[in-house]
């Protein structure tokens, strides 16, 4: 049970945080045929887009209904309707996700309501549908954000068993899998794997695996997302044999799918280590009703080994690691299990999650903190986003890059991390990290009795022998 | 800021745009809006100030996702790479707690990091609620001692562009003026030179490109007082009213800054361009020309002789790879003529150029280079820019970062002129890494495998053939 150790100072340097829009545009991402609008300045989208671009080296989908000062404060409604109707009459879109920024929150505009007087005005539009979600810049970040879009998507699109007829199990081998955005779109691919080697069928909720994956189309443009979890699957969310969820962050979404629709939930916080994969591959046996496939029993196997090969250098390794809530957890659950001592754990928001991580102090901060905390507490190895680069040159140490966002790395936003593969290439990694840097060989010693032929005092000098000793640290 | 001073700024009268019936920068469509906001312009004008902390005040958008993303280089100096804000929370916002969270940021950053000065930016939300920026900078200044600075910046004042300008506003009112600059080191070599002082402003030293131009400076007797804002120090900003001669580099974005300075301080100004080798010859003899020295004209007709001869011995095989090459180029402003020089110099064609931010003059010199029946393209929408790229038969697409995955997502080579990109093109020097940039994306061989469907599904085909 982690203390909590709250935000003490009036700047924050180097943030780790990023905003509720950027996570909610990122849930959006994650639809078909999709594209978020952000009610705001024009800023709000710029920031958000050039964001995901430098991350996933994609062309990214994003609108904005450009406020300027007079409509800010006079008419956003009117900029909101205008924005909805070029949007929809541009791309026709599948989805629109309508998203709320801190200036429109500010100023109190009543995305809900606008959108009714949208949708009376504009029958022609019914087909496409959108989504408002409240995503202050004020409150939360990332993490929140993707759960509120998430959440909204299940509340506006998800029919409830009353309403449609929808029964759990009626489709037993579909799996309905929440999410959250500390997974990867490779995380996704494995994740997908994984389930269908016991022959279930997994419903991606979203699937960023199949939007922003990073490949070559073969239509040459796309105003729109080219992938994802198509609109019309919502319908089918009830009739699943069960619902994974995984990530802390979208607990509550997938407690409000539960509710709708009586599909079984199965929380998982992360899927970091042996442990946490046991869990997941038991319940899909359960599921599936099947033993589990020898494949996977190898998978397990090669990863103990993994487990083995790399105890010698990552048992009592010093790590460091500033993420959002979800993978922060997974990150120090895995670092754990192979027996590191976790020397900083920083985060951006408060949320419940954090008390389970198994780490004596959690900070809610910055990368400043996070440097702080790293050279105070002697650590060896970091873990975080691109923005660490310079932390790790001024601390000297390996960084290995994970969260949002990666822009000094090609390819690193689809690397794989979980289940027993990704795991093992974690420890991998971490132990190749630790390799070669910062050993700490035994000083050599030039006696005073027993000189070596070959050595030159004027040189080194002859030290007395408490100095020698100070100086290693004997006293 | 009160509307009139937003209006004048809109109204920027140096500005070619606003010599026509309709004035100001133009509105952007909701739902149809590409580019960011005042905000963001106006952190891009002054961030590359490197000895300067600039604290982003408000929630988290505004500093959290957009810090240390420009590719501005710094000989010294990183504090300015560093994101600072006071990350509001719903507390602050709701109970006004914003001013005096962001005196103490001010004192934070004072402390730890002993600042030339601290920026302070507005946005949105704290101009909507109403903190008043000027007063708690003030109030810090005089509490800390170091200049605190006020740029009025919320995102919703307009685009990016008058962003620029509201930048050059604050350094107006704020910065420059408040001290003299030093006497010029004497070149030993060159005891009895007269040393000349200008400013460059709109150079931001993209990927180092500064760093091209600066040595042509040194050789010819002119001192840069300051480059606004390209590897900058705050002091240097201070002194800019003691130049001679203004050159704007490649953007009108901060015309009012050259404009004031001349009604002020009476240094006169000019717009030119490094791209290419013929506007970097032209704006090395405007500089003679406006400071009427005739040894400096002298020498300026001889470095240009010698460096002209050079660079195209050098580029002369490059030249050879390049001839005949159809570019389509796509970028707003100046650049959309600056940089149809550099490509004619390399023997590429250029077959359209971006027109969207430019004005009546620059459309005059795109004509005056590509001839009459010059093809302007007004709104580059990813889809239009493809269709005209396949129509005009272009090798390559030459623009901004926010149209690269446009392009190869099309298959369409493709090369990067705008702030984000990672090489210097500027100066003599700058147009042989452009030539070198512009073959590697030409010739490269997966062109070819990018463009061939998968083998099985010609199939079919193959098996009845």
């Amino acid at each position: 049970m982690a203390e909590i150790v709250r935000r003490n100072k009036p700047l924050s340097v180097s943030p780790l945080k990023t905003s509720q829009p950027l996570g909610a545009s990122l849930a959006i991402l994650g639809l078909d045929r999709a594209i978020p609008l952000l009610h705001g300045a024009q800023g709000c989208a710029a920031f958000a887009k050039v964001f995901f671009v430098r991350h996933f080296r994609e062309p990214i989908p994003l609108q904005t209904t450009a406020l300027d000062q007079i409509s800010s404060i006079m008419n956003p409604d009117d900029s909101l309707l205008e924005g909805l109707v070029t949007v929809c009459e541009k791309h026709r879109p599948a989805a629109v996700g309508l998203l709320t920024t801190g200036l429109t929150e500010t100023q109190g505009t009543d995305i809900h309501r606008v959108l009714k007087i949208f949708c009376e005005r504009h029958p022609e539009f019914r087909a496409i549908r959108i989504v408002p979600v409240n995503t202050p810049d004020f409150s939360g970040g990332l993490e929140s954000g993707f759960a509120a879009a998430v959440q909204a998507m299940i509340e506006h699109w998800t029919p409830s068993v009353t309403a449609s007829g929808v029964q759990p199990g009626h489709r037993p081998r579909q799996i309905n899998v929440l999410c959250g955005p500390s997974l990867t779109p490779g995380d996704l691919e494995a994740l997908k794997e994984l389930i269908e080697s016991f022959d279930l069928h997994p419903l991606l909720l979203p699937d960023l695996s199949d939007s922003l994956d990073g490949h070559l189309a073969i239509d040459e443009f796309s105003p729109l997302t080219t992938g994802g979890t198509p609109v019309a699957a919502f319908a089918t969310l009830g009739d699943a044999a069960a619902t994974l969820v995984i990530g802390a962050s979208l607990y509550p979404a997938a407690e409000r799918l539960a509710q709708r629709t009586g599909t079984p939930l199965h929380r998982f916080d992360h899927l970091w280590g042996l442990e946490a994969n046991d869990r997941l591959i038991m319940t899909l046996a359960g599921i599936a009703g099947c033993p589990v496939p020898a494949r996977l029993e190898r998978q397990r196997a090669q990863l103990q080994d993994a487990m083995l090969d790399t105890h010698f250098l990552l048992g009592q390794a010093r790590l460091a690691i500033a993420a959002d809530a979800d993978l922060l957890h997974a990150a120090c659950a895995l670092g754990i299990e192979i027996g590191a001592e976790i020397v900083a754990a920083v985060t951006s928001c408060r949320t419940a999650v954090l008390e389970r991580i198994p780490v004596a102090q959690v900070h809610i901060g910055d990368l400043e903190d996070l440097e702080q905390l790293a050279r105070r507490n002697e650590a060896e190895l970091l873990l975080g986003n691109s923005h660490m680069a310079d932390v790790a040159q001024r601390l000297t140490l390996p960084l290995l890059r994970m969260g949002f966002p990666l822009y000094d790395q090609i390819g690193a936003y689809r690397r794989t991390w979980i289940g027993y593969r990704g795991s093992r290439q974690t420890l991998f990694d971490l132990a190749n990290g630790l390799l070669g840097a910062h050993q700490q060989p035994v000083t050599p010693y030039h006696s005073l009795y027993s000189p070596k032929p070959d050595h030159r005092p004027e040189e080194h000098g002859y030290e007395t022998a408490t100095a020698s000793m100070d100086r290693h640290g004997w006293h | 800021m009160k509307p009139s001073d937003l209006a004048a700024l809109v109204d920027e009268p140096a500005c070619s745009h606003n010599l026509k019936s309709k004035s100001g920068c133009a509105r952007p469509k909701p739902g149809a809006a590409a580019g960011g906001c005042a905000f963001d312009g106006a952190q891009i004008a002054l961030l590359p100030i490197a000895d300067v902390a600039h604290i982003v005040h408000g929630p988290i958008s505004c500093a959290g996702n957009g810090w240390d993303n420009r590719g501005a280089r710094s000989t010294g100096p990183t504090l300015y790479k560093l994101g600072l804000t006071t990350d509001l929370s719903e507390q602050d916002v709701i109970m006004g707690r914003g001013e005096k969270r962001l005196f103490h940021a001010i004192k934070q950053v004072i402390d730890s990091h002993a600042p030339a000065a601290v920026f302070v930016y507005s946005t949105c939300v704290t101009a909507l609620i109403g903190d008043d920026l000027e007063a708690v900078c003030k109030a810090a200044a005089q509490r800390w001692g170091v200049p605190i600075i006020p740029i009025d910046s919320a995102g919703f004042f307009g685009s990016k562009n008058l962003g620029n300008r509201i930048a050059g506003e604050a350094m107006l009112k704020y910065v420059i003026g408040g001290r003299e600059p030093e006497p010029p080191p004497v070149d030993p070599a060159r005891p009895e030179l007269r040393v000349h002082d200008i400013n460059l402003i709109g150079e931001y030293n993209i990927a180092g490109e500064l760093w091209h131009t600066l040595p042509l400076f040194d050789e010819l007797g002119l001192r840069v007082l300051c480059s606004l804002s390209g590897d900058a120090r705050f002091q240097e900003i201070q002194t800019m009213h003691r130049a001679e001669v203004n050159m704007v580099v490649c953007s009108r974005a901060m015309l009012n800054v050259a404009r004031k300075l001349k009604e002020r301080y009476g240094a006169s100004w000019f717009e030119g361009s490094f791209y290419g080798i013929r506007d970097v010859s032209a704006a090395l003899r405007d500089f003679a020309r406006l400071l009427d020295d005739p040894d400096l004209h002298a020498r300026t007709e001889a470095l240009i002789a010698r460096e002209e001869a050079r660079i195209d011995a050098e580029l002369a095989p490059w030249r050879e790879r390049l001839r005949g090459k159809r570019a389509l180029l796509y970028t707003g402003g100046v650049k959309s003529w600056s940089i149809v020089a550099a490509l004619q110099d390399l023997g590429l064609k250029v077959v359209a150029t971006g027109t969207k931010k430019s004005t009546e003059e620059d459309k005059e010199r795109i004509r005056e280079l590509m001839g009459e029946d010059a093809q302007m393209i007004d709104d580059g929408n990813p889809r239009g820019l493809l269709d005209l790229a396949r129509d005009t038969q272009a090798d390559i697409l030459i623009a901004g970062g926010r149209n690269m995955y446009t392009a190869i997502k099309a298959r369409l080579p493709f090369l990067d002129v705008n702030q984000e990109r990672e090489h210097g093109y500027a100066g003599y020097q700058g147009m042989v890494t452009l030539a070198r940039q512009l073959v590697r994306a030409l010739e490269n061989p997966v062109w070819d495998a990018v463009r061939h469907p998968a083998p099985w599904t010609t199939l079919p085909e193959a098996a009845h053939g």
